[in-house]
């Protein structure tokens, strides 16, 4: 089972440019156009299940708005009593 | 989902210490700020924010001074290097390194540029080289490729009148005060990665004491190329790379033993 990730956007950075969501291994990066920040993009975010954590989009991005997490892998005994 | 992973033992990126708070200037997609974080991440890495000091230079690069969380001075154009000359000879303790894009150091500050490496003077210099005067409205630079259409030559760059472009990493190469000098791309996240490295070995290079390194990255402008940010990525990988390619140019066999 490949790792579990998350993203955070921070919403006063990034500015819609689109590079992470090009640059995503598992394409679960989309603009969010529900959401518009103070300088009037609509920033990235993530639309769905599948993130790694492979912090690529951190990397591409020219605005160091993204902080990537991703779960600590666990012995498969405790894993299996994992929720969801 | 989130709630569980979000936590401080989870935490791969977050932003890097050595960026202030403020939000970038740069258009949407701009490449200069990922080399930007890229000179900040290795500072960090390197325990030398603290000993550091930028020279920023005219154009859209000068606005390093309000993001990398280190001293910073402003040259006149293209005099980077030359105000980078006088502050390592004066502190010979701090690193010092100037960030100048290609407008700035390949036309007006050309003659700075090549006597820095000439002289042999323990700096480093990072090189934005997106073949376009950015800040000034999009205008053809001496990087420019034959052919390019910009504001100053709408009809693309005619080699017969404007001449050919300059390639400035294989022109300081052939002088024996250079230590390392090489080009590197950000157009992709490899390429990214390699160029970070190469920052890295340029500030080693003068940490050491091993004389004038720079590193040149080929970056984009979405604004003054006139395309979407990944149309210029590209747009990069397929008419930059052929006509500046990415390579080691001149790496000191002193340079070559260093072990990072």
């Amino acid at each position: 089972m490949p790792a579990k990730g998350w993203i955070e956007v921070n919403d006063l950075y990034c500015k819609g440019c689109e590079l992470c969501i090009s640059a995503c291994p598992p394409k679960v990066l989309e603009l969010d156009n529900e959401k518009l920040t103070s300088k009037g993009y609509h920033p990235s975010h993530i639309f769905k299940d599948g993130c790694t954590g492979c912090a690529i989009c951190a990397l591409v991005c020219p605005d160091a708005a993204i902080t990537v997490y991703r779960e600590v892998t666990k012995a498969p005994a405790s894993a299996a009593a994992g929720g969801d | 989902m989130a709630a569980t992973i979000v936590n401080p033992e989870n935490l791969v990126y977050s932003r890097p210490k050595g960026f202030t708070d403020m939000p970038s200037h740069y258009c949407p997609g701009c490449t200069h700020g990922t080399a930007q974080r890229l000179v900040a991440e290795v500072l960090e890495e390197m325990n030398i924010l603290d000993k550091s000091i930028g020279v920023a230079p005219v154009g859209c690069a000068v606005f390093a001074y309000n993001y990398i969380d280190i001293d910073f001075v402003e040259a006149a154009h293209g005099r980077a290097p030359a105000m980078a000359t006088g502050i390592k000879r004066v502190l010979p303790d701090r690193v010092v390194f100037s960030y100048q894009g290609d407008g700035d150091l390949a036309s007006i500050g050309m003659a700075e540029t090549v006597h820095a490496a000439a002289r042999g003077e323990n700096i480093t210099i990072i090189f934005i080289n997106n073949a376009i005067y950015g800040m000034t409205g999009g205008q053809m630079a001496p990087t420019t490729l034959p052919g390019m259409k910009t504001t100053s030559s709408p009809n693309g760059r005619d080699v017969e009148t404007q001449g050919y472009p300059i390639r400035v990493s294989e022109m300081l190469a052939t002088l024996d005060g250079a230590g390392y000098i090489v080009r590197r791309s950000l157009h992709d996240p490899k390429n990214i990665r390699l160029a970070k490295k190469a920052i890295r070995l340029a500030f080693e290079t003068q940490v050491h004491g091993l004389g004038f390194s720079m590193v040149e990255l080929l970056s984009t402008c979405s604004t003054g190329w006139g395309m979407t940010p990944v149309e210029s990525l590209a747009w990069l990988e397929e008419h930059m790379i052929p006509a500046f390619p990415l390579g080691d140019y001149k790496i000191a066999s002193s340079v070559a033993a260093l072990k990072i």
